[in-house]
């Protein structure tokens, strides 16, 4: 007994552009849906649920007007570094190059913010102390600590052949280590009672805030996807990164040179890394301590791929995960639910828009299977 | 003749009758018969494309026939109807293929790789068992194979001997062998060709598929030949020569024509002088190629696929160092520059692989119509892209070649095989002009222009390759294609084994003697 019709998945030639942006609004709605029951198994109410999130994550009607903006507001202190490292895993993934080290590239830049932030004023007291100098140097510093540290894998890729997802990967340990020794160790504050971290960064050294724990980092995340968008669609390295992503002999034969675009690519995407250990430690924690390496450089890699790799996808991609994540923290306090759950939906997400994606690329069909007259009929 | 070996067995071994098997667009095989007797070597010869590889892989499980019969043979003569529905089914009934390309798991040993896929086999694997049986078959056959050396180590020639154990050890009693020689060294095919030869002798029949005649004659003892999917002969190898096998492998059409005027070669702008390359693994695949192609000629390349042609195109575009000689471009020389280089100087591309080489199938057309002229203003300026006259450099050449596809956005892998190869046209045609706009002679390499197309693109293609060398190009034509050689050219080189086995003008040449240049003869 056959079923009385087919389903298949047909390919879509020329699939219409409403497919672009339908296929993953829905898929993060079936993933929504899923966790509703995962949340009702654990035994609270899902709609409650979700409306803790959004509340948790965005405030409510109440609240704003009372001119109280702190739940927004901590929603894009999250983004903000989210959108700098879904830019550097975008920048990379573009070519497939697939660089997982993000989160050590953003601590190395983190690392060296701190050494400009702490020894630099005693070292060079010539050196106008203001934000106006230090806060551009230290910037400039985070993007070589970042660039310098994808350098390695990529000099070992273009030179040796040396698989990237394994350097880069490992490098995040090497990265994380140096940094938890860095601040319980040798820059270790003499005056912290004990606690671990650096001594704090004078006051020039902070990122100005414009609103809640906001900081001017908010532009520069913005102002770094202006950019990215700019290299990619606009100049002739954006065009030998897709080239050489799409098809690399298609691109030795347009005469693109492989390893310059490798180096090219990871400076690029390390750098960018780099500016959100800048946003977090200068904008954030205004020292060196625990707290940076918390994932930001591994959620970045679902904010680019959620956002198919486009720099005004990975900004909107960005906040919405971490809304997610700030609205999860808030199920924990108010439901009693494992503060994980913010990561449990990001997985989730992923996944389903992953999956989804199947269909910008087939259309289901469904078939009716030929009319059989049965002959005892 | 008929083998009288010490085995025993009588009549034959399998045979197929009126096979047929189209695929969309391709007739393979159009009522092919074939025939193998117990204890033979029988060759299967064709061109590219006869439908050889086709009607082994009917044999073997992997396609069905539209049509035809297979019948599958006892030791006594007797003869029974067989459907082979799999690879598994086919070695059920006794018939093991050896593919052109092995499959074999890199990280594994000899002995594993032989019992992958095994049925029946126990749950608690006695390796060394198998690693003796492996050895005592390999032993009777005299070819030497470590059973417990992992396959990564082992030469090409003794993976394809481990090949042959995979089959033997599964119980083939008619082994099929897709171009064994193609990827072995000389040594290593005369090695084969003794294996091949003791199995025979145990009573075994062996069909093997190759386009060389050498070989043919040397290994086997019967050959069928297939001309366009269709049975052109089968005969005693003892009854016939190389000439006469030649004459009926290539055909002997009237090409048709289109109309040419006569060429007016200028000074040689293309100069290939000693070229040696040797291939990724080491093998010598240009053997001091000498080549001159004038501005306002199309030097025809004709040789079986394989033979050099790909490496003398690349080092020709610069996509490829010759280890040895120099490539001199319009008087400069240019051995060793890069693509760039090359493309600066007017030398164009089209490539064989259109989707491999050519274009980048997931960017809109424009994108890969930009593909030389990104770098050079009005599409660049300074390191920008200006989008829109990217755009609109694309929609001129979409219309002058007429590409028909729905805008400059779509992507270049929704077109059609030959939208897409007049895009390539196209784009490397335009190169070739800004190049000449700057003082230089183009050149423009073409590597299997038509293959694939259907008849108005192919017309299409040929037009704009007369075209280029009215214009005073210097083109360089690789086909494999006799008929569209002899039409196109003024002069053909004929590659074999990497070298150059002569230069002949169509007027004063046959595709006898091209078939026969083809298959290692020098031109006398």
């Amino acid at each position: 007994m056959t079923a009385p019709f087919r389903i298949g998945l047909e390919k879509r030639l020329d699939p219409p552009p409403y497919v672009r942006w339908l296929v993953p609004i829905l898929s993060i709605l079936v993933a929504l849906g899923f966790g509703a029951v995962v949340i009702g198994l654990a035994g609270a109410d899902p709609i409650e649920a979700y409306l803790q999130i959004l509340a948790g994550a965005f405030g409510s009607p109440a609240a704003w007007l009372d001119g109280e903006f702190y739940a927004v507001s901590e929603t894009i202190v999250r983004t903000i570094p989210l959108i700098l490292t879904g830019l550097a895993v975008a920048v990379a993934f573009r070519m497939r190059f697939w660089n997982i080290g993000a989160e050590g590239q953003l601590v190395v830049g983190g690392v060296f913010v701190a050494w400009v932030a702490l020894f630099l004023p005693e070292l060079l007291p010539g050196i106008p102390q203001t934000p106006w100098v230090y806060l551009p140097l230290m910037a400039v510093a985070a993007i070589l600590g970042g660039a310098l540290w994808a350098l390695v894998p990529a000099v070992l890729k273009a030179a040796l052949e040396v698989d990237e997802i394994i350097t880069t990967i490992m490098l995040n340990f090497v990265a994380i280590l140096t940094y938890q020794y860095l601040f319980t160790g040798p820059w270790k504050d003499p005056e912290g009672q004990g606690f671990p971290g650096s001594a704090p960064f004078p006051e020039f050294a902070w990122l100005p805030r414009i609103g809640g724990r906001v900081t001017l980092g908010l532009f520069l995340a913005l102002a770094a996807a202006v950019v990215v968008w700019l290299v990619f669609d606009h100049t002739k390295l954006g065009y030998e990164i897709a080239l050489t992503g799409e098809n690399p002999e298609a691109a030795r034969y347009a005469g693109v040179r492989r390893a310059g675009i490798i180096l090219a690519v990871m400076l690029l995407s390390g750098g960018l890394a780099g500016l959100a250990g800048f946003t977090e430690t200068a904008g954030i924690s205004h020292r060196l301590q625990q707290g940076l390496a918390i994932g930001n450089g591994f959620t970045g890699i679902i904010v680019a791929w959620v956002a198919k790799l486009r720099p005004g996808w990975i900004v909107l991609v960005a906040f919405l995960l971490s809304a997610l994540f700030v609205g999860g923290d808030q199920l924990q306090i108010s439901m009693g639910l494992p503060a994980s759950i913010g990561a449990f939906f990001q997985g989730m997400i992923l996944l389903f828009v992953l999956g989804g994606d199947v269909f910008s690329r087939y259309r289901l069909r469904i078939a009716r299977r030929a009319h059989v007259i049965s002959a005892e009929g | 003749m008929s083998r009288t070996g010490s085995h025993g067995r009588r009549g034959l071994a399998v045979a197929l009758r009126g096979i047929t098997k189209s695929f969309p667009g391709v007739l393979a095989n159009d009522h092919v018969d074939l025939e193998v007797r117990w204890g033979e070597i029988h060759a299967l010869l064709g061109e590219n494309g006869a439908g050889k590889s086709t009607l082994m892989s009917i044999l073997s499980g992997l396609y069905q026939p539209d049509e035809g019969e297979i019948l599958v043979g006892d030791d006594e003569g007797g003869l029974r109807p067989v459907t082979i529905t799999s690879p598994r089914a086919a070695i059920h009934l006794g018939i093991g293929m050896v593919h052109q390309h092995f499959k074999l798991v890199p990280t594994q040993t000899v002995a594993e790789n032989v019992i992958l896929g095994v049925e029946d086999m126990p749950f608690v694997l006695d390796l060394d068992a198998v690693a003796r049986d492996v050895a005592e078959i390999a032993d009777r056959l005299r070819m030497p194979v470590d059973p417990t050396a992992p396959i990564w180590q082992l030469s090409v020639g003794e993976q394809q001997r481990v090949e042959i154990l995979k089959a033997l050890y599964r119980g083939a009693e008619i082994l099929v062998l897709d171009e064994p020689t193609a990827v072995l060294t000389p040594q290593e095919a005369d090695e084969v060709a003794a294996i091949l030869r003791s199995l025979a002798a145990e009573g075994k029949a062996i069909v093997f598929i190759s386009h060389k005649l050498d070989e043919v004659v040397e290994i086997a003892d019967r050959v069928t030949v297939l001309r366009k999917g269709r049975n052109v002969a089968t005969m005693d190898v003892a009854d016939t020569d190389k000439h006469r096998l030649a004459e009926l492998m290539v055909g002997r059409e009237v090409a048709t024509t289109i109309p040419k005027p006569p060429a007016e070669p200028g000074p040689t702008v293309l100069a290939l002088e000693g070229v040696v390359v040797r291939n990724e693994r080491g093998l010598v695949a240009l053997d001091h190629v000498d080549l001159e192609v004038a501005a306002g000629e199309i030097l025809g390349i004709a040789g079986v696929a394989g033979n050099g042609q790909r490496e003398l195109t690349e080092v020709a575009t610069g996509l490829r160092r010759p280890d040895a000689g120099r490539v001199v471009v319009d008087g400069k020389d240019l051995t060793g520059a890069s693509p760039v280089a090359f493309l600066d100087r007017g030398v164009a591309h089209v490539p064989a692989d259109r989707l491999g080489r050519g274009l980048a199938g997931n960017l809109p057309l424009a994108d890969n119509l930009a593909m030389r002229a990104y770098r050079h203003p009005p599409i660049a300026v300074g390191p920008a892209i200006r989008r829109d006259r990217m755009r609109a450099f694309a929609e001129t050449i979409i219309e002058r070649f007429r590409v028909d596809a729905p805008g400059p956005d779509t992507p270049a892998r929704n077109l059609s095989g030959g939208n897409q190869q007049k895009a390539i046209l196209g784009r490397e045609i335009t190169a070739g002009s800004w190049a000449a706009a700057r003082g230089h002679r183009p050149v423009l390499v073409a590597a299997y222009p038509t293959r694939g197309l259907d008849v108005g693109a192919i017309e299409h293609v040929r037009a704009r390759l007369l075209e280029q060398r009215a214009a005073g190009t210097a083109v360089l034509l690789v086909s494999e294609e006799l008929d569209e050689l002899l039409m196109m050219s003024d002069r053909i080189a004929v590659l074999h084994g990497g070298r150059i086995m002569g230069v002949v003008t169509p007027e004063e040449t046959t595709i006898e003697e091209l078939g026969l240049m083809m298959a290692g003869e020098a031109h006398r």
